[in-house]
């Protein structure tokens, strides 16, 4: 959706990335979602009276690694105290990156080409997670509160992009292409729904060409769809307002997924005063160049460049098949497609069957080898299998593995003799007179009905390929 | 009363054992703490039970460590596992810390035998352990006077002979103010010497744990036992422990000891003539004295008065009633919050909290925590520049012998002064050691004080041991 009368809206996001670490941010304890409440504590991640933080080299390593991907400066940081006061966060303060982050600058291209500036990307803990039952169900206003200290201290990677963003849709690629990035990086299992990924919306509308107007954060965003529906939402209240008359109030907003809309959840009267300052409880962040090497080289292709592995030897590819594009890289099927292509399926085969049959049960992959992929799709190229076939054959393989051929004998699939199809050719063209004649005319639409009777009759087994050379024959 | 060293050597070849040496300190805990209020908590239980295992061990011929048998008093601002660790404040009520500070673990592994948990000023802050939840601590000296603070406690413990040996921290001069005003030797390690894990935080860029001792023999053995790197603190310096007992005999000869102006400006006449006649005695053990001024001194206090609680704001942020200690019920999570903190701290450290909440605030922080920070730099410069003309310096440990209950209590600058001596050391991370020398009014002890540069703790000890032993002490 994007907006009317002169109006555009201005959008930057912060996105949280939990790291996928082993242990957290500065303790010994696991970093697991969906352990029992309060089992991975210790004195250190619930902040209790003499513990001290030790920082977690891995989550350094991983937080270089979305810096290196998102061309970000690695540079020398330093951690500093976020206090304020809120029950899951067990020190009262947040032990985050202020005003030398370990990632400065860089950018993020998306695939339509547009290209989004990234300010930072810093490292931070995560807090605990409150529960509140009854009342409100909001903090004020429960009738009790419980506290989940399991995420207490997991580490964060904050990334905040330039507001450089113009639409809602631009928003949601963003936010995707990232999720991307962040799992090819290994930093993030990319996991919106158990909250490893979070979004806040930074959102203000103005006439085009004007200066920035005033901004609201959205927060709650728990998938792509409701970012974009937020952003669209928040953007046409602002407008109205503002083709009202009316000041838009700078504030932090809810959005509601159930009503579809945004709600004031604090005003910010002023900027809030997090009172930062160093933490002198850790020394400063200084990864030294052999660090950074090792990171950068191990870095495995992003998103972007595997789609243009992918893309390269397309001929004027059509959108379905640019899309069957982006399914794979996204879904992680590049190495289903590649090795495909390696033993001669073409890209316009092995691309959809990827992008649409192996996407339907990613659950079935462990069952699927690249060998089995590879000879069904040979097969069906071969001629030996009808396509209607060959997916049979990749959704019994997804299902329950096996071998294709054997799949392919035991469903019956053995190719009819071409004497088979000619026969039955034959057979339709008695039996349709009207039809063959119309066709032998030069109605060419009816190939498409013979074929479809053919196949009928065959149940599926006769090649559309061999169709096609009978009726030709017969013409 | 044994030396540590002695009760170590006697317990260790079977002359005495863990058990007796721990009856006699128990038996003077027993005599005088109800009078003196030292100990807030006595684990009978828990060190006889250490003791008998040592005894045990050492039956079956096993070598225990340097601090055999040796009861030791813990400050109540370090964790011990189960055992009630209050910071003398009213709002860690009931809680038992489920760890073991790092010093604690060397303790116990060094075979020393910790008894309990020392009275201090309210989460360290303060300078007469007046501020402590639980009342004053008497100085053993003279009741009628303060031991001194925050470290009270546990000097008030080693005066009264109830141990040889006590653990104080010091974050602005709490374990060399009181030392100074109990008659012992108190020592301020280089910053990151020490884990401080397991040491609940006052301000933690300036907190250390330290020594407090009848001798410096008994510092130094009991300064390599805790010292040492920690992997459970960033902060922790990367080596191992030093050697220092080695070193205490070293003597002076040669060494350039800077007697500096800014260390005794403002203290009374008997401590100044202390820190003369030490300045004689150094330079008779073949020392030379440099007379130096240092007037980057004279800014510590306000720095310090701005960095220490502007961290503390933050530090006691988490005593919110959530999770442990006190709580007093509110209408809501915010109401609770502000409730229990109101009940459960004192107004010294409701006064430290406010200070640091402003300093470090939107439009203040420049002007106060990024001054604070600067002046810091500039001391930190300061010393090194003394130290192109010094080994170490000489000065007051603090301006006045022990003072009477009260004197200072109405008028928080006058009690802030008491550290104007002890404070530059802290700021630049450097160590520091108060030696008793001489007597000054009411046959009062007065201490004077060492400070040397990162890591020249065994310098400092040398020279702490010519002053002993030129006062007549062993």
């Amino acid at each position: 959706m994007s907006l009317t009368n002169g109006w555009e809206m201005v959008v930057g996001l912060e996105v949280h990335t939990e790291l996928k670490t082993a242990t957290k941010m500065f303790c010994g304890c696991a970093n697991s979602f969906g352990s029992l409440p309060n089992t991975n504590v210790c004195p250190v991640c619930l902040g209790l009276p003499g513990s001290l933080p030790v920082l977690n080299a891995r989550a350094v390593e991983l937080a270089m690694a979305i810096g290196v991907a998102l061309h970000s400066t690695i540079a020398p940081s330093t951690f500093h105290r976020k206090n304020y006061f809120y029950p899951d966060m067990p020190k009262d303060f947040q032990i985050s990156q202020y005003d030398l982050p370990i990632n400065v600058g860089g950018f993020l291209d998306l695939p339509d080409g547009s290209r989004i500036s990234i300010e930072r990307a810093h490292l931070e803990e995560d807090t605990g997670k409150s529960t509140h039952l009854g009342g409100s169900g909001r903090i004020h206003g429960a009738d009790r509160s419980l506290v989940d200290y399991n995420r207490s201290g997991v580490p964060l990677v904050e990334i905040v992009s330039g507001p450089d963003i113009r639409s809602s849709t631009q928003a949601r690629d963003y936010a995707s292409e990232l999720r991307g990035i962040l799992m090819a990086t290994g930093a993030s299992d990319g996991r919106m729904e158990e909250g490893s990924m979070r979004i806040d919306a930074n959102v203000s509308v103005r006439k085009v060409g004007q200066p920035l107007g005033t901004r609201c954060e959205i927060k709650n965003l728990n998938s792509l769809r409701s970012l974009q529906r937020a952003i669209d939402y928040e953007a046409h209240r602002q407008t109205v307002i503002l083709e009202e008359g009316g000041r838009v109030r700078q504030e932090t907003r809810h959005w509601d997924e159930n009503l579809a809309t945004t709600s004031t959840m604090r005003v910010k009267e002023e900027a809030d005063d997090y009172r930062y300052f160093r933490e002198p409880d850790l020394v400063d962040l200084i990864p030294d160049e052999a660090w950074q090497a090792r990171i950068r080289e191990g870095l495995p292709p992003m998103p972007a460049e595997r789609r243009s592995m992918l893309g390269a030897r397309l001929h004027e590819p059509s959108d379905s098949l640019l899309g069957a594009v982006s399914v794979v890289v996204d879904l992680d099927l590049d190495a289903y497609v590649s090795s495909a292509r390696d033993a001669g399926v073409p890209a316009e085969l092995a691309l959809p069957r990827a992008a649409n049959e192996l996407a339907t049960d990613l659950g079935g992959l462990s069952n699927l080898s690249f060998e089995a992929f590879t000879a069904t799709l040979l097969m069906e190229r071969s001629g030996e299998l009808s396509p209607t076939q060959a997916k049979s054959v990749l959704a019994e393989l997804l299902a329950s593995g096996g071998e294709p051929r054997a799949i392919a004998a035991k469903k019956g699939y053995e190719q009819l003799e071409t004497g088979a199809v000619a026969s039955v050719v034959a057979q339709l063209i008695e039996e349709h007179p009207d039809e063959w004649s119309r066709y032998r005319d030069g109605d060419e639409k009816l190939a498409q009905f013979f074929i479809g009777q053919v196949m009928k009759r065959t149940k599926g087994q006769a090649n559309g390929k061999d169709v096609i050379a009978e009726l030709h024959a017969k013409r | 009363m044994k030396s540590a060293s002695d009760i170590a050597r006697d317990v260790q070849s079977g002359t005495s054992s863990a058990a007796s040496e721990l009856d006699v300190a128990l038996a003077q805990i027993r005599a005088r703490n109800g009078e003196l209020n030292i100990f807030l908590y006595v684990d009978e239980e828990g060190a006889q039970r250490t003791a008998a295992a040592l005894d045990e061990r050492i039956q079956r011929g096993e070598q225990i460590g340097p601090l055999a048998g040796v009861p030791v008093a813990l400050k109540d601002n370090l964790c011990q596992t189960g055992i009630p660790t209050t910071c003398s404040s009213k709002i860690l009520e009931g809680w038992r810390p489920p760890y073991n500070a790092t010093v604690i673990d060397r303790l116990l592994v060094a075979g020393a035998v910790p008894v309990g948990k020392t009275n201090l000023d309210e989460f360290a802050m303060g300078s007469s352990t007046e501020n402590s939840a639980f009342g004053p601590t008497l100085n053993p000296l003279d009741t009628s006077r303060v031991p001194g603070g925050s470290s009270g406690g546990s000097a008030a413990a080693v005066a009264a002979d109830m141990t040889p040996l006590a653990l104080g921290s010091d974050t602005g001069g709490s374990i060399r103010q009181p030392a100074a005003l109990c008659g012992l030797v108190g020592v301020k390690p280089t910053y990151g010497l020490v884990s401080r894990y397991g040491l609940i935080a006052f301000a933690s860029s300036l907190d250390q744990i330290g020594p407090l001792t009848k001798n410096v023999r008994d510092a130094a053995l009991l300064l390599e036992v805790i010292a040492g790197h920690d992997p459970l603190d960033s902060t922790s310096l990367p080596e191992p422990a030093p050697s220092l007992s080695s070193h205490v005999n070293d003597g002076v000869a040669g060494k350039r000891v800077g007697l500096v102006r800014e260390l005794i400006d403002g203290a009374d006449a008997d401590v100044m003539a202390s820190v003369e006649r030490a300045a004689d005695a150094l330079r008779e053990a073949g020392a030379t004295i440099v007379e130096l001024s240092v007037p980057e001194f004279r800014l510590g206090l306000s720095a310090y008065y701005l960095i220490a609680p502007a961290e503390a704001s933050s530090n006691l942020a988490r005593f919110d009633g959530v999770r442990y200690g006190l709580r007093v019920n509110g209408d809501d999570v915010t109401s609770m919050m502000e409730a229990t903190r109101t009940a459960g701290f004192g107004e010294e450290v409701k006064r430290r909290i406010m200070l640091g909440t402003y300093a470090l605030s939107a439009g203040y922080f420049d002007a106060y925590y990024g001054q604070a920070l600067k002046v810091r730099t500039l001391t930190i410069n300061a010393f090194a520049r003394a130290y192109h003309q010094a080994d170490f310096l000489l000065g007051a440990t603090t301006p006045s012998v022990a003072f009477a209950f009260g004197a200072k209590t109405s008028d928080p600058m006058a009690m802030y002064l008491s550290d104007v001596f002890t404070i530059p050391s802290n700021l630049a991370g450097e160590p520091a050691i108060s030696v008793p020398f001489g007597t000054g009014d009411a046959g009062l002890p007065v201490g004077v004080q060492l400070l040397g540069p990162g890591r020249s703790e065994a310098l400092l000890f040398a020279g702490a041991r010519v002053l002993e032993i030129a006062d007549g002490r062993s």
